[in-house]
């Protein structure tokens, strides 16, 4: 083992693994307060479930040997995976497949049933999960030898996720009575700030060393994330005469994951532009998703999915042959495009129709179901689910 | 003499004019707290889309604030708050509302004294 590499890769994973805990104060700030820990729990819980399936067979589905497809068993419990390269491969990994799922729960967030969540993370990981990131990841994946670029997850993780939700969403239905106004935007802030930070390790530890590639992907990332930020602020600005703070967040995010795939294949130059791109395009979304029927609560499509397509799209606009060794539509060529492309379409596909499947078979079961009752949904989900209030202010607290 | 209590909705942000002006009209006593509710102002612009969309929500912040004063003082009161709390010379809309009540008996805790004294 190198133990540069080996250093970075463990700091890296730590990193990664704080977006997750970012993501649900993202999240959490942006509900109401009656639903504050509800939110944070849908998160927090996917470090506790998806940690322990990612160990016991989790790991194995998406990295076994076993076909283009998936992989195998071979690898159960972490069997013959030594203190090494690998393991530290599987760590790093691992915290990918925590915050995947976590994802999704901004779609569901106020009146998804807590218990049925934990289950749907046990069949998500291993169903939908751990086969695309083996067929985009693994050497014998069908996207890998195709030639598809993803080099930190914007398909694997946020394309992903982000259907993923809006199959949720339309299954669960719609919230009885959303609030108007984000219930705490310090936590949005605050948790935007942690999802920043921990990006550089999602993003410049994929190259899986220290070295000049991950000090690219670093500066791209930030690179990105800032022009996103400031372009969602300035639209705000010109549209309403104020810059919103949950909107430059929501901005810096959307950049976060637009240069996610992008992060080992594109300058600093390609990088803003990416990051320009991100904040028109989910600005736009996130305008029209209240209009749309689906009540994808927090705009996980419009945020991850809309800035994870562009994202892999631009990847294929603007890789460049010094950094990936395949030119892109910048230098000329079309063909990676459309490699991204056929990733893309595959990913929506499956992940939409799988999650569809695996949630209406929930919510068919006896004693699990989608939905909290009404009653819960108006009381709020951090006592009717918890047993918790967030902010406690009894006279003399 | 008898006992009123006089108590105003204002605007949060005059709330330390609205206090200092009791003081200086000689209130002994006030107390105050925010609340939220809805008059002629309705609603103030709010962000709901992350600085894309905005809409207009009813229920406004105010602070209501009371005070409990021998009757002849009622008009100083009166003026020293709509003096401390109007917007501008004019006012706007949202400024707020006075509402005069009789106050039937005020005993003071630490001595159990009643009435005027106890004020």
């Amino acid at each position: 083992m190198d133990s540069g590499n080996t250093a970075w890769l463990l700091t890296a994973s730590a990193l990664v693994l704080l977006m997750t805990p970012g993501l649900a104060f993202f999240y959490g700030g942006l509900v109401r307060s009656r639903n504050v820990i509800s939110t944070i729990m849908l998160s927090f819980m996917s470090m506790a479930v998806v940690s322990v399936v990612w160990i016991l067979w989790g790991y194995s589905v998406a990295f076994g040997d076993g076909n283009a497809w998936v992989g195998d068993l071979s690898f159960l419990g972490l069997r013959g995976i030594e203190p090494g390269d690998d393991m530290l491969f599987a760590v790093f990994q691992m915290m990918f497949a925590i915050i995947t799922p976590a994802l999704i729960t901004g779609a569901i967030v106020e009146r998804f049933k807590f218990t049925t969540y934990l289950v749907f993370l046990v069949i998500w990981i291993t169903v939908v999960y751990a086969p695309i990131a083996h067929w985009v990841w693994a050497p014998n994946g069908w996207l890998f030898e195709m030639g598809a670029l993803d080099f930190a997850g914007g398909t694997v993780v946020h394309i992903n996720a982000a259907v993923a939700a809006v199959a949720a969403a339309i299954l669960v239905g719609k919230r009885r009575n959303p609030g108007l106004e984000p219930g705490n935007l310090p936590y949005v802030v605050i948790g935007a700030a942690l999802l920043w930070f921990g990006w550089f390790g999602f993003n410049a530890g994929s190259g899986l060393a220290a070295d000049g590639v991950a000090v690219n992907a670093f500066l791209v990332t930030n690179a990105a994330a800032a022009t996103a930020a400031l372009t969602w602020g300035v639209l705000s600005q010109i549209q309403n005469k104020k810059m919103s703070a949950a909107g430059v967040a929501t901005g810096a995010v959307g950049g976060l994951v637009a240069i996610t795939p992008a992060a080992g294949a594109v300058g600093v130059m390609g990088a803003l532009a990416i990051g320009l791109g991100a904040g028109v395009f989910c600005y736009a979304a996130v305008l029209i998703r209240p209009k749309i029927a689906v009540d994808d609560s927090l705009d996980v499509f419009a945020v991850h999915g809309v800035g994870g397509i562009w994202g892999a799209l631009a990847t294929g606009i603007f890789t460049v042959s010094a950094f990936a060794g395949v030119p892109g539509l910048i230098e000329g060529d079309v063909e990676q495009l459309g490699i991204q492309a056929v990733g893309i379409v595959a990913t929506l596909a499956y992940s939409f129709i799988a999650t569809f499947i695996i949630l209406k078979v929930l919510d068919l079961i006896p004693g699990l179901g989608l939905r909290v009752s009404d009653r819960d949904e108006d009381v709020g989900l951090d006592v009717a689910a918890h047993g918790e209030r967030a902010y406690v202010s009894d006279g003399a607290d | 003499m008898t006992m009123i209590s006089i108590e105003a909705v204002v605007r949060p942000e005059r709330i330390h004019h609205v206090t200092e002006a009791l003081e200086s009209v000689g209130c002994q006593g006030f107390y105050y707290s925010n609340v939220t509710g809805e008059g002629r102002q309705r609603g103030v612009e709010v962000f709901v889309g992350r600085g894309g969309a905005m809409a207009s929500r009813h229920s406004v912040p105010k602070t209501i604030v009371r005070t409990v004063v021998v009757d002849d003082m009622q008009e100083a009161v009166i003026t020293a708050i709509i003096e401390a709390a109007r917007t501008g010379d004019k006012g706007e809309i949202g400024d707020g509302k006075i509402f005069v009540t009789p106050v039937t008996e005020v005993v003071r805790v630490r001595t159990g004294e009643r009435g005027e004294t106890a004020v």
